[in-house]
């Protein structure tokens, strides 16, 4: 069955099911119109809050049950704060003995060309000070342009592409850029409500210079019909924090006769420690830079 | 408390999705150490969600320093020489929602400290990673003094720490929702 599927999540359709018949044997009952008064819903409440000076929502809600996956995996205690230590103040090291230079390209890695819009997607990754996060492993994976993963769960009746498997890493430069020439993704229908589609998305990860910093998102891109629709994009409630997964066409980084560009730069978490009084004052221990 | 810098806003997380598994696994990605080498235990445990029914879809990473309590900064995680140890590994749960992990009892890293492993977890379902910590079950005295353990409920406590295996391994579940919902945590 397609995708984001409720449980039992694992179960393989069988090859002779006929695929056209999936949609009213499985749980989807529940229509776009009765998941977008949910969203809506938040959505206003959202707005409220934020009027009455509640303070901007940047990461995406655990709890938000518009993504029925989402109810039974979301801590119901609130975080529980904690100052990072020793070995959460670094990261895993990754060098160029990890990734070839080639992984960048996912475009190279079978006999033939693979179908589809080549793009390229570029940016840079950076602190919350703004300073570029280099030498760090960025890995990155998605459907192909028909909307189909290269696995096994994902029986979504769109062609598989023998010339694409939809991963790729590289280590990012000194300037903390990364850079992919890849297929740009189909959207995908999923299993969340009847007529449940993805907008199309590449899934990125990154470490950073702390554990702290690891960071899963999914980057999406320019002017997406289907974003005010989707449930896992609006699992950001505010507007300008999901627009950061948008990436930007640039008309620089299209390559003549060769693929169009997007740049997209990620920022990993911003200040990581907390600053106490006195390292304010000057007694900071250990910002090495 | 106010921090004078002006600071980027983050990329929010998104959920990891439930086709990860050709892309994030690799190799050897859970063997830290090879298993069988001297000093080399297992880690495992179980994902488990709100109604107590097992993950099927989540992945696992950790992070740690060596026996010796040394934080290690070598390459290498995703091409394993089978020697170096760089600290790092990454384990997808199975059908049955078990993550294995071989690894050494992380050493503690100043003197009287507790020992712990870090841990990230993503999975379907779950919008953004979570953090969290596995302490090792040794030491009360040390246990007793770690702040994070200190400033929790002995029950909420209690889901930090791991279980010592009569072979030597380490137990730890994961909960994510509901009775015995394992701590996460909030670095900002």
């Amino acid at each position: 069955m397609p995708h984001d599927t409720e449980a039992p999540t694992d179960k393989l359709v069988p090859a002779t099911e006929v695929p056209a018949a999936r949609a009213p044997l499985d749980a989807a009952v529940e229509t776009q119109q009765d998941l977008s008064a949910e969203i809506n819903g938040l959505a206003d409440a959202y707005a409220r809050a934020r009027k009455d000076g509640a303070p901007a929502e940047i990461q995406p809600r655990l709890d938000y049950p518009p993504y029925r996956s989402s109810i039974l995996r979301h801590p119901t205690k609130s975080l529980h704060h904690a100052d990072p230590e020793t070995i959460e103040l670094f990261s895993p090291a990754f060098g160029h003995q990890d990734v070839h230079a080639l992984e960048s390209d996912l475009t190279i890695q079978h006999n033939g060309d693979p179908q589809g819009e080549r793009i390229i997607v570029a940016g840079k990754v950076l602190d919350g000070d703004g300073r570029p996060v280099a030498g760090q492993l960025v890995e990155i994976w998605q459907a192909n342009a028909s909307g189909r993963y290269m696995h096994k769960r994902d029986q979504h009746p769109a062609p598989l592409d023998p010339n694409f498997t939809g991963i790729g890493r590289c280590i990012t430069g000194p300037d903390g850029s990364y850079r992919f020439t890849t297929i740009k993704p189909g959207a995908y229908p999923w299993k969340n409500h009847l007529n449940a589609w993805r907008p199309a998305h590449i899934h990125f990860s990154l470490f950073g210079t702390e554990f702290t910093q690891r960071i899963i998102t999914q980057m999406y891109f320019p002017g997406d019909q289907l974003f005010p629709l989707d449930p896992i994009y609006q699992t950001i409630v505010d507007q300008d924090a999901r627009d950061r997964l948008v990436a930007n066409y640039d008309h620089d980084l299209t390559g003549p006769e060769w693929a169009l560009g997007y740049n997209w730069d990620i920022v990993l978490t911003g200040p990581k420690r907390t600053w106490t009084e006195n390292e304010a004052l000057g007694t900071a221990g250990d910002d090495s830079e | 408390m106010s921090n004078p810098i002006t600071q980027l806003v983050p990329t929010p997380g998104q959920t990891v999705g439930p086709f990860y598994g050709y892309a994030l696994p690799f190799e050897k990605d859970n063997e830290l150490l090879a298993p069988g080498l001297a000093g080399s235990i297992r880690l495992s445990g179980t994902v488990y969600d709100g109604a107590g029914e097992t993950v099927p879809d989540a992945i696992l990473e950790i992070w740690q320093p060596d026996a010796d309590g040394r934080i290690v900064q070598r390459t290498g995680s995703l091409r394993r020489d089978g020697y170096t140890f760089t600290g790092w590994g990454r384990s997808a749960v199975g059908y049955s929602g078990v993550f294995t992990f071989t690894t050494v009892d992380p050493g503690p890293t100043s003197p009287g400290a507790a020992p712990f492993i870090s841990v990230a977890i993503f999975a379907r379902g779950l919008t953004n990673r979570l953090f969290t910590r596995i302490y090792l079950p040794e030491n009360e005295e040390a246990l007793a003094r770690d702040p994070l353990l200190a400033s929790l409920e002995p029950e909420r406590r209690r889901t930090l720490l791991a279980r010592r295996d009569p072979d030597g391994g380490l137990t730890w579940d994961v909960r994510l929702q509901g009775e015995g919902e394992t701590v996460f945590l909030d670095f900002q």
